[in-house]
């Protein structure tokens, strides 16, 4: 099953690797291409002249003569940065019209040394450098499969590996401990890294001895890459599987202190270790920062992602996490109220209380985004009614605090035999709807008002159009039932949401459709098509008209319900999108993925403005605080992380659950998270001390390394069993009750 | 690539240990290819079995993701299914089941297969148990911990319609006999009410039953008496239960408890009177709900109630016992057992409370106990007689049974009360003839009605004023067209008049009539009389009134935890007042044992005056009085309430 790769590289091609070390000098990246481009061109003409030259005496006619054809047409004006390449050679080479884009061409290319390199195998410069051209045209926006896997294509004695990867540990094991636990951020992926060097070039008895003596030396959780890692004994095997297309297709980010870098870098020139250093020069990116080498939990902390950590920049975009202003909506049902309380002459205290409220809204966050930064759909009359039964329900909400724990109601779903995959609350608690396995989604209602369908437009004619209660009429009464079935989707509904009017119903299913349905007549609207896979989740905006869905294709995907196609599309996870959060104020969207990172995007213009880290599985939950300051997530692990948006740094580690956490909730003041997971609980946790306790200095908040205390036990305010029932939904109604789903499972 | 792997029994073996993964051997794949016909080369089978390893494991760890998204623990065949199309693969794994297939080892060689039984259609075609519908997937509610605490209801029970002892079944039993014996009263409240309300009990009746039996055993313990007994109340009150013949267990354990002279109530400590006035009234509820199950049971009840009464050799416990068994069943069992036997008994008691030797102390606070439980049936027995007799007079036909109108009567009257109305009626008689073959000479089989005013002088020559205070309905009757009715009062009227004068010929315990309010304390009616006609509330009838104060007399047993107040609180309650006496003496006594009845029977008591009213407080206004009344009722009021408690009392009387 390999996924397309929509663009999912990062645009590497335009960094390619020099010859030299990335950084110098500054803890700043390797230097834009922009920068020296005549030094680039000088030097990859020289190599193509080298090959040229290895290719003529070793009698490889063919070889020649494509390489001088490619590197001719390249010769063409600019296209991709890597046509600078042919530059030198162009004259040489027969101006040949060929219609082939670049990417094809080079993995004829590619080819050609492969060949090159079966009859010689042991040239590492010549390899190396057949490589290095690859590669600095290979990583635009097509990475085809059989050039990135070339890149292993480079080989030195395969039994000595062993000796190379010892070495290092030996001298890893040797250093200074502050600088130890850096540099063990290197066994990871050399290992990988050179185990399928050896696969990739044949030497299938030397991998396995390889993968057998080494990777009982890696930590514990890669420990499901690794598992995929021993089953690839085959060169042909490496081709379409997606774990090793992750692996080349990004650089895996390491975060090592300079000094630690320094000692790393004497001890390869020293040792001439070539074949390590190669492959940390064009596998690996390292940051390098200056200051206090971090402790070994402090990287455990972070690390653990498909692709190591964040790269610092990743996270220094501002992010506008407040929340937009509310509009101010008069509450004329107030004045009853008043007046009823009028008698009992206790109104007074709340009548300033409510104009302070308002004020308070009237003052702009500063750190929300601009109200119309993206634009917003105007709110209707019942939206506004609405939101006056909301300000009314607020005033009765309890205030939760670990003293007073909210009541936990417990919806089971019975009688499950095709299995629940998806459940979701509407905000007033009114509605639920699940998504089974069966393809069906299915709505309840859980007050005593049942639903009802429109009447037919026969029916409708025949309406008084004009009356009071045309809303009323409009209702089919003989349609009125508690429950109702939409049959639509031809495959598994994984996620299921409402919108925030309650008029809709989004569903996704493993059909590679999000389906929008009407909870007026209860059809499908729309089917939106694009994903082509399995879409994992699927979440309406806060204010509703905007929608987004992720899912196995690593793209999320923007949507207004009247458009067909996409809005925006999020790109750059290297794994499945299993969750989709929208912000508060519905300018950012998160997303959780499989290659255990969340991403943070900006809706307005698709950035990607946050990479966190950290989890050690796939995320399947997240949770915004109502703030709109701080996420939430939770993983297969069974951890649940914070993160401050603003920042963009982990503020916390909640550790409690022995199976993935499917559920996230926060309170509606935000003081409780609860969390819902497979192994039966539900926890409830200290949000506010939580985030109170994090002392964030600049310091801090400049190089991203954070002490997390670990005091998850006094977080965590209670645990609560249900019987037989993984819980996978849980919700505040707006008076801070918790609503908790599940279906009950008697095996 | 496409292979039928599941028709041919993959021959897996664990290769190395640490590679943990099942192989294919090439044997397999040269099977396979054979039963296609192809001939393979060993190093073609050897590249083929280690390429369908990898596109298996391929697949499985694929297909994980699909387990993982669809929130379960196990992965399922169409996971697989998903994974292999998605990747392109026709599937091939068959169909799903919700069940694991067994997966059964050859014992020779080492093969591996799923096991595929024929299914024989016709017989499945042809069976009568047709398979039922699956259920409709639903959604149930419950509040699974409040305020974060407690979890109050095990969550998740699906229904189910299977009545046999199942092992849910059993654990239920074992979870409520533990909770309703154990030490937790919060755990015995659930598991009475659940016991109450559970219909699917059915099939554990027998077992409840007999651990109620178990009554016997547990005489020392009255708190596990008092659990048995509420078990036996939740499983009479569970609308779900047919009890059927286990009826009489229930009764006869729970006459056990009002009869038997326990081993707990050896120690004077020990409160066996409330657990046998509880028992009573449930034997009178288990009576009246399901008396109809079991023939014949009505006067078996009677017939061992009066058996222990008429043993001199039984302890006054057991006597108390059959006083209140009595009371419970209603007035008729009293007019019939207890009246008649009552002047044989007499004697017996008044030996006791005549005794005032130290070495009877405890006898003769037992003696009080009974002395009360009898004067407070026999009132209701006076009470409800004159009842039924007016009733039956407002009605005048001659055709109408007084029982029938006395039913009638009690019935528009008592509104408040919560059990199942006593009618004033015998259960059918035909069970009593059919009972009297087998009686021994009993008094009250060859009983014949005694007219009232009789009644009433044999009774009052026993109790004397306490009698005539507690007991109501003269002037209410007054207004009556009987003549009986009037007749009665007036003899009412005249023993109260001159009870100030037999006063110190009766041999009347000095507590009870404290305890009562008797004239002699609180005063004469002359001397402090209370209008009748401000006592009842206007707009009401008077017969109706007369009838409420009468029927408060039982409401007030059944709601008191301890009804036989009259002669026993001598010994409780005066220890634990709170309250020092305002003053010396006996008046001071009356004062405190006299709110603390107002306040729980206050409503009963306002009506309770059967004497003639003084024109001069005629005159008072009936409000001044109606203002005053909520004052009686209070009980929770600091001290200086209670002197005006203290004032009032004398009001009605």
């Amino acid at each position: 099953m390999a996924a397309v790769q929509d663009g999912g590289s990062e645009p590497e091609g335009e960094k390619e690797p020099q010859p030299e070390l990335p950084s110098d000098g500054s803890s700043a990246p390797a230097a834009t291409p922009a920068s020296k481009p005549e030094e680039q061109q000088q030097q990859q003409q020289q190599t193509l002249l080298a090959v040229l030259q290895f290719l003529k005496r070793n009698k490889l006619i063919e070889s020649v003569d494509a390489l001088r054809r490619e590197a001719g047409l390249a010769d063409e004006p600019d296209e991709a940065p890597g046509s600078e390449a042919g530059g030198g050679v162009g004259g040489a080479a027969a101006g040949s019209a060929d219609s082939a884009d670049a990417s094809a061409l080079l993995s004829r290319v590619a080819g050609a040394a492969q060949s090159g390199a079966a009859s010689a195998p042991c040239n590492i410069s010549f390899s190396s450098i057949v490589l290095f051209i690859v590669l600095s045209v290979g990583g635009e926006d097509q990475p085809d499969v059989s050039v990135v896997l070339s890149a292993y294509s480079q080989q030195g004695d395969p039994s000595l590996y062993q000796v190379y990867y010892s070495g290092l540990k030996k001298f890893i094991e040797s250093v200074l401990d502050c600088h130890r636990a850096e540099l063990s951020q290197l066994f990871y992926p050399l290992f990988v890294h050179m185990y399928l060097e050896l696969v990739y070039n044949n030497h299938e008895s030397e991998a396995k001895a390889f993968f057998e003596k080494f990777s009982g030396d890696q930590e514990c959780y890669y420990q499901d890459d690794l598992r995929v890692l021993s089953g690839l004994t085959k060169k042909e095997h490496m081709k379409g599987n997606e774990t090793l297309l992750d692996f080349r297709t990004s650089k895996f980010v390491l975060r090592i202190s300079r000094d630690s870098y320094q000692l790393l870098k004497r001890h390869l020139q020293e040792r001439q270790n070539n074949q390590i250093w190669n492959i940390i020069q064009e596998h690996l990116y390292i940051d390098i920062f200056d200051g206090m080498p971090r402790s070994k939990s402090q990287i455990d902390s972070m690390s653990g992602s498909l692709a190591g950590e964040a790269r610092r920049e990743a996270n220094k975009a501002k992010v506008f996490y407040g929340l937009l202003k509310e509009p101010e909506i008069e509450v004329p049902l107030d004045d009853e109220d008043e007046e009823a309380e009028n008698e009992e002459g206790k109104p007074k205290k709340k009548k300033p209380k409510k104009d302070s409220m308002g004020s308070k809204s009237k003052k702009q966050d500063p750190n929300a985004p601009q109200q119309n930064r993206i634009p917003l759909p105007e709110l209707k009359d019942s939206d506004k009614l609405d939101k006056i039964m909301y300000m009314k329900e607020a005033t009765k909400r309890i205030r939760l605090g670990p003293e007073t724990l909210p009541s936990i109601c417990f919806y089971t779903f019975l009688n499950v035999y095709q299995g629940l995959t998806a459940v979701d609350f509407t905000d007033d608690s009114s509605l639920i709807a699940g998504g089974f396995a069966d393809s069906t989604v299915r709505v309840w209602s859980v007050t005593p008002k049942k639903l009802r369908k429109v009447k037919s437009a026969a029916d409708l004619s025949l309406i008084d159009k004009e009356s009071d209660d045309v809303l009323e009429r409009i209702m089919d009464e003989k349609t009125a039932s508690e429950s109702k079935i939409l049959y639509g989707h031809s495959g598994p509904v994984y996620g299921v949401s409402f919108s925030p009017d309650r008029n809709y119903l989004l569903s996704s299913s493993e059909d590679g459709t999000v389906r929008l349905w009407s909870l007026q007549t209860f059809t499908c609207l729309v089917a939106y098509k694009g994903h082509n896979y399995p879409v994992w989740d699927t979440q309406f905006s806060p204010y509703g008209y905007y929608f987004v869905s992720g899912g196995h294709d690593r793209v999320a995907r923007l949507w207004a319900t009247d458009h067909y196609q996409p809005l925006r599309m999020f790109a750059g996870h290297l794994g499945d999108i299993t969750c989709t959060r929208f912000h508060p104020n519905s300018n950012y969207v998160a997303t959780g993925s499989a290659d255990r990172t969340i991403r943070l995007w900006d809706v307005l213009n698709g950035h990607c403005v946050r990479v966190f880290t950290g989890h050690k599985g796939p995320i399947h939950s997240l949770a915004f605080s109502p703030n709109g300051k701080y996420l939430a997530s939770g993983s297969t692990d069974g951890r649940v992380l914070l993160w401050d948006l603003g920042h963009g740094l982990m503020i916390g580690e909640l550790k409690g659950h022995t199976d993935t956490v499917y559920a996230l909730k926060f309170s509606r003041d935000g003081e409780i998270l609860a969390s819902g997971s497979m192994d039966n609980t539900v926890r409830l946790w200290d949000a506010f001390k939580a985030f109170d306790d994090v002392e964030t200095d600049d310091f801090t908040a400049a190089t991203g390394h954070i002490h997390l205390p670990d005091n998850s036990q006094e977080l965590l305010l209670g645990t609560y069993l249900t019987k037989a029932t993984p819980v996978i939904h849980l919700h505040f109604t707006r008076r801070n009750l918790l609503l908790a789903a599940g279906s009950y499972n008697s095996q | 690539m496409c292979m039928r792997y599941e028709e041919f029994p993959a021959k897996m073996t664990e290769t190395r240990e640490e590679r943990r993964f099942a192989e294919v051997p090439r044997e397999s794949i040269k099977l396979m290819a054979e039963s296609a016909g192809v001939e393979l080369g060993d190093d073609v089978a050897a590249m083929l079995a280690e390429d369908v390893c990898y596109r298996l494991r391929e697949a499985t760890q694929n297909s994980s993701q699909f387990m993982r998204h669809a929130k379960r623990r196990k992965l399922t065949v169409e996971d697989f299914n998903r994974a292999l199309r998605w990747s392109n693969t026709e599937t091939i794994c068959g169909y799903g089941a919700q069940d694991a297939l067994p997966f059964r080892p050859l014992k020779e060689g080492e093969l591996f297969f799923v096991e595929d039984r024929e299914v024989n259609l016709v017989e499945l075609a042809l069976a009568t148990n047709i398979p039922k519908g699956c259920a409709e997937t639903m959604v149930r509610v419950h509040v699974s911990y409040l305020d974060g605490k407690g979890n109050l209801e095990p969550q998740g029970t699906v229904p189910s319609a299977v009545q046999s002892l199942s092992d849910d079944l059993l654990k239920y039993y074992q979870q409520i006999t533990r909770a309703i014996l154990g030490e937790d009263p919060h755990l015995m409240k659930v598991a009475l009410l659940d016991l109450q309300s559970n219909s699917k009990i059915a099939a554990l009746l027998p077992y409840f039953v007999y651990v109620i039996s178990g009554v016997k055993s547990v005489s020392h313990d009255l708190d596990q008496l008092n659990r048995l007994l509420h078990m036996v109340k939740s499983l009479v009150q569970n609308p779900y239960l047919y009890l059927g013949s286990y009826v009489r267990s229930l009764v006869s354990s729970v006459m056990y408890c009002i009869l038997e002279p326990l081993a707990a109530s050896i120690n004077p400590l020990n409160d066996h009177w409330t657990l046998r006035d509880y028992a009573a009234l449930l034997l009178s509820h288990i009576f009246w709900t399901h008396g109809d199950l079991v023939s014949g049971l009505y006067h078996q009840i009677l017939l061992s109630l009066q058996k222990v009464l008429s043993d001199p050799v039984r302890p006054l416990c057991s006597h108390y016992g059959a006083v209140v068994g009595l009371h419970a069943l209603g007035w008729k069992a009293v007019e019939r057992v207890l009246y008649p036997h009552l002047p044989a008994y007499w004697a017996n008691l008044q030996a006791v409370l005549d005794d005032y030797s130290v070495s009877n102390a405890q006898v003769k606070a037992d003696g009080h106990k009974v002395y009360g439980a009898i004067l407070v049936a026999v009132e209701r027995l006076l009470k409800m007689k004159a009842v039924s007799l007016s009733a039956s007079a407002e009605g005048g036909a001659a055709a109408l049974q007084g029982s029938v109108g006395g039913m009638m009567g009690f019935r528009e009257s008592s509104p408040g009360l919560s059990p199942p109305p006593e009618p004033l009626s015998e259960p059918p008689l035909g069970i009593a003839s059919h009972l009297q073959a087998g009686g021994a000479g009993c008094q009250w089989e060859e009983w014949t009605p005694v007219s009232l005013p009789d009644m009433y002088c044999e009774l009052y020559s026993f109790f004397g004023d306490s009698l005539a205070v507690r007991f109501s309905t003269g002037p209410a009757l007054g207004g009556a067209p009987s003549a009986t009715p009037i007749q009665s009062s007036d003899t009412r009227k005249e023993p109260g008049s001159g009870a100030a004068n037999l006063e110190s010929t009766r041999k009347m315990p000095q507590l009870t009539a404290n305890m009562n309010i008797s004239p002699r304390q609180d005063g004469s009616p002359r001397t402090e009389p209370a209008p009748p006609s401000l006592a009842t509330a206007p707009g009401r009838s008077l017969a109706r009134s007369s009838s409420s104060s009468s029927s408060s007399v039982p409401r007030s047993r059944s709601s008191s935890s301890r009804p036989g107040r009259s002669a026993s609180q001598s010994r409780d309650i005066f220890p634990k007042a709170r309250f020092p006496p305002p003053q010396v003496g006996p008046p001071a006594f009356s004062f405190l044992i006299g709110g603390r009845q107002m306040g729980r029977r206050c409503q009963g008591r306002r009506f309770q005056t059967s004497f003639t009213p003084t024109p001069s407080l005629t005159s008072l206004p009936p409000r001044a009085y109606a203002h005053k009344l909520p004052v009686i009722g209070r009980v929770s009021k600091p001290v200086r309430r209670w002197t005006c408690s203290h004032y009032s009392l004398y009001l009605p009387l």
